[in-house]
């Protein structure tokens, strides 16, 4: 299945070439026409099992896609969420739920790619979220802000977290958030969406909420559990988002590898001197680590593990991998590196991203200290 | 609508070509293999002719080894309805080719059987126009526009300096031009349903035939070009080694 469906990615990729990305990178605009025919041939709708209307695929087959869409020179980030952000929903939301959203989400009809949890004074320490729903008679009432936001504007659907019980009144800091599923559509004036300008061409936005109701039955599963739901979530968001480094990293070694073979300089290739060659060879060696460690990840998730520790490290390596391989392109385009018009600094910039988002890599040494190696917490 | 596409499967034309150490056949190592791209022409057309007839099926044939089930699971993917894999080594000659699908198309009742106008690694043309023959149906080759009704088929032949307009009725085997359609690509949905479409797996004998490859060789290498001049007058210069030297006035 693995290579049919790279080998068909890649085919459906080579018809939106570098002056497409580039145009839009120009423009700031979305890539509606891309999205659009992935989301027609069902590539979005993949990981939602078949009586939902999707194609049941596991998760090493969704990361071939996301992978390839990035190694082609295009970003998978403008709608990977609509394959993984339903997951919530897949897993806790009850069968009602399921039966209402998914098969319209596998169709593309509902875009369900936005996932508000971040705040402007809670980034990675979710339990200190500030943004609040209240229960009045059947429906909550949502008063607060989230930041870094993506996709509101491209999407019909979004999961927002928020506190329903004060901190102050539960055992655990964990306890008392609950997962909401938003029509964006109905939020009218109570949402308000204040989008945020980034150094890439990337929709994303803070969200101010006045009392934006959300009826109950729009609550995912029980109140108060909400942040073990979306955890839950982020291993799969960890490993699909590595696919993409791992793909950043592939398009910026095929693109020095052939730059530097036919690039000549003091007679000979560039490629020839060791000072161009290694650091491209590091960069490919670094990311068959990351791919191995990515493979394994996903293989756990398909076997119906939670692979927490794996899922951490592939987004590590990956990341790291993808901009080390970005600085050795940039050093080997040399000057043409900055020209826009070699595709290099755009994705240079975009795959810069990883390196933060959507977890800083600080924060995933801190996990392996804590979690896999047994030392004292360090945050 | 009946209709049946004949698929062969070729190396990819970005793959840099390897001669086998016998001298008259490719090196088959690393290569990567396709449909041959005019007859995935065929196949569109012929998906898209049983959709807008509503009802019918759709068969694909490919002549070959057991590597060329991947090459007719494509073909499902893109919604042909069923395969069958002629199991069996290929002959140059194309006359035993077009015996060979003769004899598996008679009495399958196909109303049309397209193949591409030619398979891009032996350019030879011909099991398409033989194949009609041997089965008693007209041929149309080389179709850039199609158009069918009430049992006639009216097809356009891109030739020299004009459009040519063929009739003839159905059944018939038409070989197919690229600009005809665009092939679809394979959906998710349908690289999945392909794995449950049902390969049938025919093992036949094609004989040797009287055609023979002697040998094959790869085209000379390209040599640097060359500045004769500058100006006017370097024109008689240029002229005289286009046409003593590169010969091509």
């Amino acid at each position: 299945m693995k290579d049919e469906l790279r080998e068909a990615v890649r085919a459906l990729c080579r018809k939106y070439p570098d002056e497409y990305w580039r145009g839009l990178d120009e423009r700031r605009a979305y890539p509606e026409a891309f999205v659009a025919e992935l989301t027609r041939s069902g590539y979005l709708g993949c990981l939602i099992p078949e009586e939902y209307g999707g194609a049941g695929l596991g998760l090493r087959d969704a990361s071939v896609v996301l992978e390839e869409i990035n190694r082609s020179g295009g970003s998978a980030a403008a709608c990977h969420a609509q394959m993984y952000t339903m997951g919530t929903l897949l897993r806790h939301g009850s069968e009602e739920q399921k039966r209402r959203y998914l098969p319209g989400i596998a169709r593309g009809e509902l875009r369900l790619q936005a996932f508000a949890v971040t705040e402007p004074d809670a980034g990675s320490d979710t339990t200190q979220i500030s943004t609040t729903a209240v229960r009045q008679g059947d429906r909550y009432v949502v008063n607060g802000k989230k930041i870094f936001i993506s996709r509101v504007q491209h999407s019909d659907l979004m999961i927002l977290l928020a506190r329903t019980t004060p901190i102050e009144q539960v055992k655990k800091r964990t306890d008392g958030l609950s997962v909401f599923l938003v029509d964006i559509r109905e939020a009218g004036e109570r949402m308000r969406v204040q989008p945020v300008a980034t150094m890439i061409n990337h929709e994303t936005n803070e969200l101010f909420f006045d009392g934006l109701e959300v009826p109950v039955e729009n609550r995912i599963g029980e109140e108060g559990k909400g942040f073990g739901y979306i955890l839950g979530g982020m291993n799969v968001e960890r490993i699909l988002l590595a696919s993409e480094s791992i793909g950043d990293a592939l398009y910026f070694v095929d693109r020095a590898t052939e730059y530097s073979r036919q690039r000549i300089v003091f007679g000979r290739p560039i490629g020839q001197n060791q000072g161009v060659q290694f650091p491209i060879a590091r960069a490919y060696v670094a990311t068959q680590g990351a791919m191995a460690l990515r493979d394994n990840a996903a293989s756990l998730y398909d076997a119906g593990q939670l692979p927490g520790a794996e899922a951490n490290m592939c987004k590590y390596l990956a990341s790291e991998a993808a901009w080390e391989a970005a600085n050795a392109a940039m050093n080997t385009f040399g000057g043409y590196g900055l020209a826009v018009e070699f595709g290099i600094e755009r994705k240079f910039r975009e795959s810069r991203l990883y390196l933060v988002a959507p977890i800083a890599n600080n924060l995933i040494l801190c996990y392996v200290g804590e979690h896999v190696l047994h030392l004292p917490r360090s945050y | 609508m009946k209709v049946a596409v004949c698929l062969k499967r070729v190396p990819d034309t970005t793959t840099k070509i390897v001669i086998g150490s016998d001298g008259k056949s490719i090196d088959e190592n690393g290569v990567k293999f396709v449909p041959n791209p005019y007859d995935e022409y065929a196949l569109e057309e012929a998906i898209a002719l049983k959709e807008r007839a509503g009802a019918g099926e759709t068969v694909v044939y490919s002549l070959g080894g057991d590597s060329s089930q991947e090459t007719i699971r494509t073909a499902l993917a893109m919604g042909i309805d069923r395969g069958v894999l002629l199991q069996g080594a290929g002959s140059a000659d194309g006359f035993e080719v077009a015996k060979t699908f003769a004899a598996e198309l008679k009495g399958g009742g196909f109303d049309l059987v397209l193949f591409g106008k030619l398979a891009v690694d032996d350019y030879n043309m011909q099991v398409g126009p033989m194949t009609a023959e041997l089965l008693g149906v007209p041929c149309i080759t080389t179709v850039a526009h199609l158009t069918l009704a009430n049992g006639a088929i009216e097809a356009e032949r891109e030739i020299e300096g004009g459009i040519e307009v063929c009739t003839c009725s159905m059944p018939a085997v038409l070989t197919i031009d690229k600009g005809l359609n665009t092939p679809r690509l394979p959906s998710l949905k349908g690289i999945m349903a392909a794995k449950k479409k049902p390969l049938e797996v025919r093992p036949v004998h094609v004989g040797v035939g009287t055609l023979m490859v002697s040998s094959l060789t790869l085209p000379p290498e390209r040599l640097a070009g060359r500045i004769v001049g500058e100006g006017p007058d370097a024109v008689p210069a240029l002229v005289s080694l286009l046409r003593t030297e590169a010969k091509v006035l």
